[in-house]
């Protein structure tokens, strides 16, 4: 699209090289623009702390937030240690979850209809309002936590998947049942790789999710000072009035989030690459 | 030779293979799609199924393909057919291919499905991506091929079990005139070499008449026979057969008996 440069190409009309010039702006628009504007903000955060005088221990200059970054970084990196791996078991197993009923549930429609309800309430129901009772219930303390991020994260792969297992080309079906297949040719061959654009959408979702879910239930259990991940880190040094270290907890945290996500789009488009449309380039 | 193409005129085909008795299909919804359709299938004969839209010939293909059951009369397979052994294979309106999988394989999925291994299955799937001038594709995705290649890969796979019969609904429908008349005349073509039998379904007379050994022109609401028109041509037919006198004197005849169907159609409904 951007190729005139290369030889042998006509020239382009003035409508065309509009188009190129366009283009390219909007590329480096779309680099630029974010990183602009994150630094101005920055900068402002730090010159509203000069400008007013505010005390360190209510907002920090951003560069007493990265100072703290390093001076407590074996703290605050042990402390994402623990919350990344909630957040990576409870993924796996919200996959593992979330695909085996989605594919049980795609076996039987009695099945599907006897259980969706019951995973939409799950759902539905704020897990800060459900944690007291696996407090209660649960002893292990990595068990409570994986829980409820678990919980938090499995629909959206559900759901997806669910849906992307029914969505199967209706003829493609019919091919199969004309070739007598069995159930699992059917399953493996075609509605599983139908259902991948689905699960992976799901799969990026889910990846914030159990980040959050891990968050929140350390949050609630991280009380009683019991927890070392990065929330109870945070609430720490809330009691304390630390306000550098929560900042750098906080900053630790989005940037684990959108390390996930931006993994998971990649894992999303490296698998649909060379079929499904939201890989495939828009050169036309 | 001669003797194979002689005995392909005249809709004067082979055995019987199948036969339609008082065949009759109401959905659920209380649509009749077919009522009362008694329609034979001889081995090796082309069969044309032509008519206005809602006249239900593509509910008598997934009758024949066993994809849905007659609410009332019966399918009859003759000889090997009744045993249950019978390979058919069946071709979309649209080339339902797999994204996901090259062509190589879309093509092996049947042979995949009936428990051969690629390796097993290579020797076939590239024989028949040559017969349909696919060779050089194997390794392609489909969203690689232009429409007609798609549609190429699609009867590649349909016919690379080798069936008895080939069914095809409304396959080059969607296609451009010249990808239509070439795919039109490579189809006769592998029709020839391999000596299956097709039962095709189009609303078009042309590509009826350029195709078909016999054609059964259906009439809608509720869908059933109106008229067989055998079409004596000989094979095999190329460009010389698609300007020549003969065929368009076969089309002016199939249009007639075309249009006294939709007028039956009309006086039907409602």
């Amino acid at each position: 699209m951007t190729e005139l440069a290369h030889g042998g190409r006509p020239a382009l009309d003035a409508e065309e090289s509009r188009r190129v010039r366009t283009a390219r702006l909007e590329r480096l628009g779309r680099i630029l623009l974010p990183v602009f504007i994150m630094v101005l903000a920055v900068w402002l955060w730090d010159r509203l702390c000069v400008w007013y005088e505010i005390p360190q221990y209510i907002l920090p200059r951003p560069k007493v937030v990265m100072a703290t970054l390093w001076n407590d970084r074996a703290l605050l990196f042990s402390s994402l240690w623990v919350t990344l791996k909630i957040t990576f078991f409870s993924l796996a197993l919200a996959v593992a979850g979330g695909v085996g009923l989605a594919v049980l549930f795609t076996q039987s429609r009695w099945v599907e209809m006897s259980f969706f309800p019951f995973a939409v309430i799950l759902q539905v129901t704020p897990i800060v309002a459900i944690f007291p009772l696996i407090n209660i219930y649960v002893d292990n303390q990595t068990a409570k936590l994986l829980l409820c991020a678990w919980i938090v994260a499995f629909f959206p792969i559900l759901s997806n998947t669910t849906l992307g297992l029914n969505s199967v080309d209706r003829n493609l079906l019919d091919l199969f049942t004309m070739n007598r297949a069995t159930r699992l040719q059917e399953l493996r061959l075609l509605r599983l790789p139908s259902a991948m654009p689905y699960f992976l959408g799901g799969l990026r979702i889910a990846g914030g999710l159990s980040l959050i879910g891990a968050v929140v239930a350390e949050f609630v259990a991280g009380a009683s000072g019991q927890s070392s991940g990065l929330a109870s880190r945070i609430i720490e040094a809330g009691y304390r009035l630390n306000a550098p270290r929560l900042f750098a907890a906080l900053l630790l945290i989005s940037i684990a989030g959108i390390v996930i996500f931006m993994t998971l789009s990649l894992v999303s488009h490296l698998v649909l690459r060379g079929w499904h449309e939201s890989a495939l380039k828009a050169d036309r | 030779m001669h003797l194979t193409l002689d005995r392909r005129t005249e809709g004067s085909a082979g055995q019987r293979l199948l036969d339609l008795a008082n065949v009759g299909k109401t959905f659920s919804n209380g649509v009749t799609a077919l009522a009362g359709v008694d329609l034979a299938l001889s081995e090796g004969e082309f069969l044309s199924l032509l008519g206005p839209s809602g006249c239900g010939k593509s509910t008598a293909l997934r009758l024949i393909a066993g994809l849905s059951t007659p609410t009332t009369g019966r399918l009859e397979w003759a000889g090997a057919a009744a045993r249950g052994v019978l390979e058919v294979g069946f071709v979309f309106q649209e080339p339902t291919l797999m994204p996901w999988a090259s062509v190589f394989d879309n093509v092996w999925l049947p042979l995949r499905l009936r428990g051969r291994s690629r390796q097993e299955a290579g020797p076939a799937v590239e024989a028949m991506l040559e017969r349909v001038h696919l060779s050089g594709f194997a390794a392609s995705m489909p969203r690689e091929l232009s429409g007609g290649m798609k549609m190429r890969v699609s009867i590649a796979r349909a016919l690379v079990t080798q069936p008895r019969i080939l069914l095809m609904d409304e396959p080059f429908a969607a296609l451009d005139e010249i990808t239509r008349f070439k795919l039109n005349e490579d189809l006769l073509k592998l029709w020839q070499d391999q000596r299956f039998t097709v039962a095709f379904v189009t609303h078009s007379v042309f590509e009826s008449v350029f195709l078909s050994s016999r054609i059964v022109v259906m009439a809608a609401r509720p869908g059933r026979v109106h008229s067989e028109i055998a079409i004596g041509a000989r094979y095999p037919r190329g460009d010389a057969f698609r300007t020549s006198p003969e065929y368009a004197a076969l089309c002016r005849h199939v249009s007639g008996a075309l249009a006294e169907a939709m007028d039956a159609s009309r006086e039907a409904a409602p």
